[in-house]
């Protein structure tokens, strides 16, 4: 590859590892917010919340989990070929 | 720094994958620092949903059993009268209020907010907080104002031959499960 398309796969690879992390973000916010809100409802006696919320936090989780994977995906294949194992410093 | 060169493979991936040296590969190492830490907190909000699911499973199977316990006589307390007493146990204030002639009521005095102790105000015809100005109806215990989440507890109260018991707590919401 040509240290320009190299450049602009590495740029390519930056964008999609931001974006990831941006809906990590906010599936992360939601969840949050799952937590909160079921926790309290639960406490006023809505006991039916417990079950769902769950399957949707642990829906959000995998969902991270799937996120997180496709950024270490994209941060791999951006990679300079040897800078993966780059040589240590030399002074 | 030394001039000897990691001679472990092992080391050299350990040290690799966690430092690279390009300034542009910096950047990919710190966005998947913060993918991973995302992720951690991600997994801790699970497994706090995981521990109300466990939490609702157990309180399900527990039934409790209220005492009956005399709390007041009819006579002790005039119309608009309010008496604290304490139930079921010898910390749990509550308030018992005559509401007309015929009618008494009671309620735990914990606020639902952040427990502070609700009085009865017998000009509003309500019982209120004075921590965040949380006000509660005296007919079945809704919040009619404030920051309080749910209604008060009601104390399920009996009358016989003139003396005035309580048999129970009814929690707003769980009125089925009893
Ligand atoms: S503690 Fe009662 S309103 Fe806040």
């Amino acid at each position: 590859m040509t240290p320009e398309g190299r450049s602009a796969a590495r740029k390519r690879a930056a964008r999609a590892m931001d974006g990831a992390t941006i809906l990590l973000i906010v599936l992360l916010i939601v969840q949050i917010w799952l937590l909160m809100a079921s926790v309290e409802s639960w406490l006023a006696g809505h006991r039916g919340v417990a079950l769902p919320a769950a399957l949707m936090s642990g829906a959000l989780f995998c969902g991270c989990v799937g996120l997180v994977m496709l950024a270490h995906r994209a941060g791999r294949t951006a990679r300079t070929p040897g800078t993966g194992g780059a040589p240590p410093p030399s002074s | 720094m030394s001039d000897k060169p990691v001679s472990c493979p092992r080391e050299k991936r350990l040290w690799s994958e966690e430092f690279s040296v390009a300034a542009g590969e910096q950047s990919f190492v710190e966005r998947r620092q913060l993918g991973k830490f995302l992720l951690l907190t991600s997994a801790a909000m699970f497994a706090g949903q995981i521990w109300l699911l466990a939490k609702d499973a157990f309180t399900k199977r527990v039934h409790t059993i209220w005492p009956r316990k005399a709390v007041a006589l009819e006579s002790e307390l005039a119309v608009g009268a309010a008496k604290v007493f304490a139930y079921p146990g010898p910390q749990d204030n509550c308030l018992l209020i005559r509401v007309d002639e015929e009618r008494y009521v009671a309620y735990s005095q914990k606020c639902t907010h952040l427990s502070c102790a609700v009085v009865y105000s017998a000009g509003n015809r309500r019982l209120e907080c004075p921590c965040h100005e949380g006000y509660f109806s005296i007919e079945d215990g809704h919040v009619i104002q404030g920051p309080p989440p749910r209604p008060l507890p009601r104390i399920e109260l009996e009358r016989s031959g003139g003396q005035l018991y309580a048999k129970g707590i009814t929690v707003f919401g769980q009125e089925e499960a009893r």
